[in-house]
């Protein structure tokens, strides 16, 4: 009899489903979703942790490879968290497919929960990878490594969400990827990743710190070095009510449906 | 809630517009459980917006949808369950193989996958040999039988079909049909569109036109074309007959050169008795005689104002 009539219903599977397609989707393409990332990790790992990184100190009592390894970290886990979900949404929107998921029970909190899930595990992962491979080059202190993976654990969430939102009003692949061409890779070179905005001249200082990414770099900087250019408290706040708000805004944008239901 | 003896699907006052102007203009029908219903019209009637409508990618302006007695806006997953859609676009996913993606369809729809239904949709459907092909490795014809997999995958107790066999091969497109009454002689409601109106014809129960956003008919199959459509009249007579009998001119006749042969159209709705009874009066003997009656596309053509678009070109 082909009804659904007496087939058990479980309300969390929607979700579970979509959350395992996310995973699987940038699984199956690692070597165009991993593996790029941890080369380009690698590669700065090793300029400036093995030839520059000697000559350079810009923190005291840390090498230049110390001080610069926590945002390499982090610049992967929010490089893939954003490719995450703009790309798989983006891509779902352009080729059709996202209607085979909106004519079905996936409610738009699960919607939104699956791709940010997926997102921030794929951040994670490139993160971790990172950080391992950064040991060949020097050892972090890991002053608090709670607030170290909360802190990535927010900034995965973050660009996961901002991701979701690029996907949404992304026209083409152009506009997609002038999201990270020409907002984020700039917001991460300029907050503070290869150095601290301490060093830099007024009115830059000033500047920095109004780039949100420099809350982010330095909070997880802070968790790991026990140093930072502000306090991580600062650093936390307002990444959090930064996180927040993109969160607010990707949830009414999807449960309105906003450009993926006509 | 759901009971049965209650309709399958309800459409009231539907109406959307796009950018001001109106794809939809207030439609309202009812489709029974059970039945297979036909929902047909010209390119840019509106029948794909009804059906995204229903299915939940198109947001309504105003009116309600009720699927099995729930209201699709409000209880949108209870109703998202019940429906399997084809959509007329094929949709294109290449991360997954036909095998993995119908295990992962059955997901969305909050089941879990049951195999034996898996595969009896797989042989059905002839998709066995391509199970380990991504879409883009698919033909055209392969891509709409996965659709429809996919669309049943959940065992939806409505089947929306839009144009399910647009592009298709006559053999496919007869296998496509043959399987959708079966599913539905096992009890899945079936709501389609096509182009092909031979086929609407001999496969729906009720059928629904529409043109320009509006419903103008919606009756039993054979009532609509019984009721719409022309019956034709080849008769040949005795003798030949050198001039029509004005009595017949409402026949709409037509004399063939040798006289022997008359071609005559009965009005809509009238049978054959009151003519033959005219011709007997008339003094006509007729040797043989022979009917067709003009089929659901005659209808289609009239009702949409094709006919006379096509006849002034």
């Amino acid at each position: 009899m082909p009804t659904d009539q007496g087939r058990r219903y479980y309300a969390w599977l929607p979700f579970i489903t979509l959350l395992r397609k996310e995973i699987l989707r940038f699984w199956r393409v690692a070597s165009q979703t991993l593996l790029p990332p941890i080369i380009t990790a690698l590669l700065y790992l090793f300029v400036f942790g093995a030839t520059l990184g000697e000559r350079l100190s810009v923190l005291e009592g840390f090498s230049y490879a110390q001080f610069v390894i926590p945002g390499l970290i982090l610049m992967g886990v929010i490089n893939n968290s954003f490719a995450n979900t703009s790309s798989s949404l983006f891509m779902s929107r352009y080729l059709g497919g996202i209607v085979d998921l909106l004519v079905t029970p996936v409610s738009p909190p699960q919607f939104i929960m699956a791709y940010t899930l997926a997102a921030m595990l794929r951040g994670m992962l490139i993160g971790s990878v990172v950080w391992m491979l950064s040991t060949l080059f020097a050892g972090l202190p890991w002053q608090s490594p709670l607030l170290a993976i909360l802190m990535a654990l927010l900034a995965s969430f973050l660009f996961a969400q901002f991701g979701l939102i690029a996907a949404i009003f992304a026209h083409n692949f152009d506009t997609l990827s002038m999201y990270s061409n020409f907002l984020i890779l700039p917001l991460i070179y300029l907050g503070g990743v290869f150095y601290p905005i301490s060093i830099l001249p007024e009115p830059w200082e000033k500047l920095s710190c109004l780039n949100p990414l420099f809350y982010l770099i330095d909070g997880f900087r802070h968790a790991i070095l026990g140093v930072g250019d502000t306090s991580f408290l600062l650093a936390f706040g307002v990444s959090g009510t930064i996180a927040l708000g993109l969160f607010c805004w990707a949830a009414w944008l999807i449960g309105k449906g906003h450009r993926l239901r006509t | 809630m759901y009971s049965r003896g209650m309709n399958a699907l309800e459409l009231s006052h539907l109406q959307k517009s796009f950018a001001g102007v109106p794809a939809v203009r207030g439609i309202s029908l009812s489709i029974r459980q059970g039945e297979i219903f036909g929902l047909l019209g010209p390119n840019g009637a509106g029948k794909s917006t009804t059906i995204n409508m229903i299915v939940g990618v198109t947001r309504i302006d105003s009116g309600t949808i009720r699927a099995f007695g729930y209201d699709n806006q409000r209880d949108y997953r209870m109703t998202r369950r019940m429906l399997g859609v084809v959509h007329q676009e094929v949709v294109i996913d290449n991360f997954f193989t036909v095998d993995q993606a119908l295990k992962l369809h059955a997901g969305y729809y909050g089941v879990k996958d049951d195999p034996v239904w898996r595969q009896l949709l797989i042989d059905r459907l002839g998709l066995r040999p391509h199970l380990g092909k991504v879409m883009l490795k698919l033909s055209g014809g392969l891509k709409r039988r996965f659709m429809i997999a996919k669309a049943m995958i959940h065992k939806p107790q409505l089947l929306i079909l839009d144009e399910p066999t647009a592009g298709v091969d006559v053999e496919l497109r007869h296998g496509l049909w043959d399987f959708v009454r079966e599913i539905n002689r096992q009890g899945t409601t079936i709501l389609l569109t096509t182009h092909y109106l031979e086929e609407a014809e001999q496969m729906c129960d009720r059928i629904a036109i529409m043109n320009h956003g509006e419903l103008i008919a919606m009756e039993e199959t054979q009532e609509l074309v019984r009721r719409l459509s022309n019956r034709r009249l080849r008769l040949w007579l005795e003798s030949p007959l050198e001039e029509i009998p004005n009595a017949l001119t409402v026949y709409r006749p037509k004399l063939k050169a040798d006289g022997r042969e008359l071609l005559l159209c009965l009005p809509t709705g009238e049978g054959a008795g009151i003519l033959l009874q005219q011709l007997c009066e008339l003094g006509l003997k007729v040797r043989d005689i022979e009917t067709d009656q003009s089929g659901l596309e005659e209808v289609f053509l009239q009702l949409t104002g094709m006919k006379g678009n096509e006849d002034a070109h």
